[in-house]
């Protein structure tokens, strides 16, 4: 049929030929065939995405999908247990799915800057983003929320080290708090006899040495690890069982339970590992509260 | 049971796993190429597309076709992508700009799988099942039909004949043909991976991956908000985008995502997946040049370097040093609680060992030891296993290197497999050698050179350099994997990535093409007392060490600038 063209255009269209058909085969038959198996029972429910209902039979979203569980301000609600922080959207959005992607040592916020009124420029670093999370809930559940690195007010403890003279050298001259901005009372009175100020717009801290303050918290804080870092989905639909254990009594007095109703229920949506070895043990948020809610009707 | 025994039970049922499809896969993939019948479907297929899958290619012809196949493949992609809004199942979403359109259209093309594009926001069904997801078959196809043209290059046995067209020998061939590129593609595809991933989609249904075509049902939640839950035929794409090594997630969080990789079994299937044909393959290739050991010997040291490596990057993701993992505790910032940080740094060694790049954890924010050793994996060139295919081509090449080097040391001419290394062999082994670092450095200088692709960076400092330098070693060697900080969505980004994946693609597929020709025309040397033996230990030692050397000497100074530094400081 293409006899009369040059061999490399026939070449080419032997190759488009070749996409064309595999596009039907593998591009529409083959997920179409999925879809199809997908139909069968047992397989129907979850290929159509774990939905589940309240106890009214209102669908409110999928087992498998975390959700927030805050009042309209943000503010978390106390009869709820709470979920990870998130970084997809404004918190568990479906439609923007994201990790935080800040590194280890993202040690240093920025400030937005009033002089210029078209954009914020502020953004907190990773480790005042942990150091806040942590003390609020610590204060929420009424634990100590201390880190390592963490100043009391729950921000990063960094300081800014200026010297005499270039190249770090000579004696300290200046020492500035980097992420506490003025007026504030630093956490730091002195370093290294020099007294410790607060962070004003116009300091370049990028000058100064980086000096991380360690502090005297537990090396194992009392507020989870989950509890303080983002997922990589921002969806992650689940908690460690130290984190749903944090939360039982708090949930138990906000809902007028008792502590050991409130464990049982923590422990029946608790998995453990799959197959004794596999990821870790972990409690499924959306269905514990759904549970709750399902009790509390039922008691009414 | 500590975290840390069950993350290590679960490297050995993986292994274990491996080690049992070893020996059934990789002979289940040495008869699909050496099978002289073709089944009912694929004559269908050649009869519809006019080809004759009985005539032989030499290495400039079965080249060609690697190269038009590629062309097509990326025009028809964009094509797709840009008149999105006129397709069905575009679920209201426009059209993809032109130059993310043809960074993404290279990145399947070339099994990278890069993603500038968030998938929920930016694809369609349509285009990612019609479009996105035939690349994912296709490309990994395109690898595995390279790595076993090279390998019939090694294997020829007989001294080249004038070949009879047309006749049954010429898929094997019996001159100095590499096999028919058109029939290595249908037959990969047909007979290994779209059988492999239909089970394996229905498992990751059965596991709570979603298979719809629903656009996005917005729910009242428990607290009265509104939260969308997404739809999409996402198991069907899911299964091939871990067996090709592929990566592109349906979603922008690619496998952290619960809607791809819903449990912690579905996690360690899906890094099963992306490891079995890579770690097949190998002995597919022994029984196709007729030794076993041969491929016994090339698994060996991919398995060494693959487990290396894991421990290396899993004891610096356990120990967590650094400010903001000391601070949480653990590493657990960018990670599933479900996986845990055992089995998510188990994803991301093998993730960027093969040429995979999906991830069920974010890299970024990895601790900057452990991020330095999935940089590392990259850079080791992805031979360990490496990508379908390319893994394969990637170590044989090293071998011819070793045996080189050996050869140089002992004084010997060189010879692999029974075939004298030449200058000509030597000289396309270290330009396939040479690519993927060019791209990788160069991108990354002139990159961090310019103030506007500088400030793309999430992290500033050390970090900051990582991320470019990550994304343009990923790119280079068709990972797809990120430091996913940086915003890379910008005309230069996607224009200069899209090249660094192109170019890492093909010219190394090129380059291995022909020294697998000039391969196939030789004539086989006997075996006598001199022969370096390339089945023992001591060869794979060797290879191990060459890989490891080669690109330490290449990479490190851009390393020391990077995730050293940053680990390093506290």
């Amino acid at each position: 049929m293409f006899a009369h063209l040059p061999g490399w255009v026939r070449g080419h269209l032997a190759a488009l030929r070749i996409l064309l058909v595999f596009t039907v085969v593998v591009g529409l038959a083959y997920p179409l065939f999925i879809l199809a198996i997908a139909q069968l029972p047992g397989l129907h429910d979850r290929a159509e995405g774990s939905l589940v209902a309240d106890a009214k039979g209102r669908t409110v979203g999928s087992s498998l999908i975390g959700q927030s569980f805050t009042d309209a301000h943000g503010d978390p609600i106390a009869g709820y247990f709470q979920s990870r922080p998130s970084a997809a959207g404004d918190g568990y959005d479906p439609t923007s799915t994201s990790a935080s992607n800040l590194g280890p040592e993202d040690v240093v916020d920025s400030f937005d800057d009033p002089a210029t009124k078209d954009s914020d420029e502020s953004r907190q670093s990773l480790l005042t983003q942990v150091c806040t999370r942590s003390h609020e809930i610590g204060v929420f559940d009424g634990v100590d929320g201390a880190r390592p690195y963490c100043t009391a007010s729950g921000v990063g403890a960094v300081l800014a080290v200026y010297h005499a003279k270039p190249g770090y050298q000579g004696p300290v001259a200046r020492v500035i708090s980097v992420n506490e901005q003025c007026p504030t009372r630093p956490f730091l009175t002195t370093y290294d006899g020099v007294k410790v100020s607060c962070r004003t717009l116009a300091d370049d801290v990028a000058a100064g040495r980086q000096v991380l303050v360690r502090g005297d918290a537990p090396a194992h804080p009392a507020v989870p690890a989950d509890a303080v870092t983002a997922s990589g989905s921002g969806l992650d639909p689940q908690i460690s069982a130290a984190y749903a254990d944090l939360q039982t009594a708090r949930v138990a007095r906000a809902r007028g339970l008792s502590v050991a109703r409130v464990r049982t229920l923590v422990k029946e949506h608790t998995s453990g590992r799959a197959l004794g070895f596999l990821g870790e043990p972990v409690v499924n948020v959306l269905n514990l509260n759904r549970a709750l809610d399902a009790l509390a009707s039922a008691r009414q | 049971m500590s975290s840390n025994v069950a993350g290590v039970l679960a490297v050995a049922l993986l292994v274990a796993a491996i080690w049992v499809t070893y020996r059934p896969l990789g002979d289940y993939m040495h008869r699909t190429y050496t099978d002289q019948r073709h089944l009912r479907v694929e004559r269908w297929i050649y009869r519809a597309t006019g080809v004759n899958p009985d005539a032989g290619q030499r290495w400039p012809v079965y080249a060609r076709s690697v190269l038009a196949f590629s062309l097509v493949s990326v025009l028809l992609l964009y094509l797709l992508e840009r008149i999105q809004a006129h397709l069905p199942w575009n679920l209201g979403f426009s059209g993809v700009a032109p130059p993310l359109a043809w960074n993404t259209a290279v990145s399947f093309m070339t099994n990278t799988n890069w993603q500038a594009y968030s998938g929920e926001s930016t694809m369609g069904h349509l285009v990612q099942m019609a479009g996105l997801a035939v690349q994912n078959f296709l490309s990994a196809a395109v690898g595995i039909a390279v790595a076993i043209a090279v390998v019939r290059g090694l294997a020829r046995r007989r001294a080249p004949v004038a070949s009879g067209a047309g006749s049954r020998d010429d898929v094997m061939g019996t001159g100095d043909e590499l096999g028919n590129f058109w029939v290595d593609l249908t037959r990969t595809t047909i007979r290994i991976l779209l059988p492999i991933c239909a089970v394996a989609a229905i498992v990751l249904i059965a596991g709570g991956a979603i298979q719809n075509l629903h656009g996005n049902r917005v729910v009242d939640t428990l607290t009265g908000g509104h939260q969308a839950v997404t739809g999409g035929p996402v198991a069907s794409q899911e299964a091939i985008k871990e067996l090709g090594t592929n990566g592109g997630g349906f979603y922008n969080v690619n496998s952290a995502h619960p809607f791809e990789n819903p449990t912690s079994w579905t996690n360690l299937f899906e890094i099963y997946l992306l490891l079995a044909i890579p770690f097949s393959l190998p002995r597919a290739f022994g029984r196709m040049v007729g030794d076993r050991r041969q491929g016994l010997a090339i698994v060996s040291v991919m398995a060494v370097l693959a487990i290396a490596s894991f421990a290396v990057g899993a004891a610096f993701q356990a120990v967590h040093h650094g400010t903001v993992p000391t601070a949480v505790g653990a590493a657990t910032e960018g990670t599933e609680s479900r996986f845990g940080v055992p089995n998510s740094s188990l994803f991301a060694s093998a993730t960027t060992l093969t040429s995979t790049g999906a991830v069920n954890s974010f890299h970024d924010s990895y601790t900057s030891l452990g991020g330095a050793s999935l940089l590392f994996n990259m850079m080791l060139g992805e031979i360990a296993p490496g990508g379908t295919g390319s893994g394969l081509y990637g170590m044989l090449v090293l071998a011819v290197i070793t045996v080189f080097v050996a050869g140089l040391m002992i004084g010997r001419t060189p010879e692999y497999l029974g075939k004298r290394i030449g200058s000509r062999e030597i000289r396309f082994a270290a330009m396939y050698f040479l690519i993927t670092p060019i791209l990788a450095l160069l991108g990354t200088g002139v990159a961090v050179g310019l103030p506007g692709e500088r400030a793309s960076m999430l992290n500033s400092g050390a970090h900051g350099l990582s991320e470019v330098l990550y994304a343009f070693t990923s790119a280079a060697n068709n990972n797809g994997s990120a430091f996913a900080g940086i915003s890379v969505n910008t005309t230069w980004y996607n224009t200069a990535l899209g090249l660094a994946m192109l170019l890492g693609r093909l010219l190394p597929m090129v380059f291995v093409l022909a020294m697998a020709g000039s391969f196939a025309r030789q004539h086989p040397v006997p075996v006598t007392a001199g022969t370096l033996p390339t089945h023992r230990p001591q060869f794979a030692g060797m290879l191990g060490g060459i890989a490891v050397i080669l690109v330490a000497l290449t990479f490190f100074p851009a390393l020391a600038l990077g995730p050293l530094a940053e680990g390093i400081h506290a």
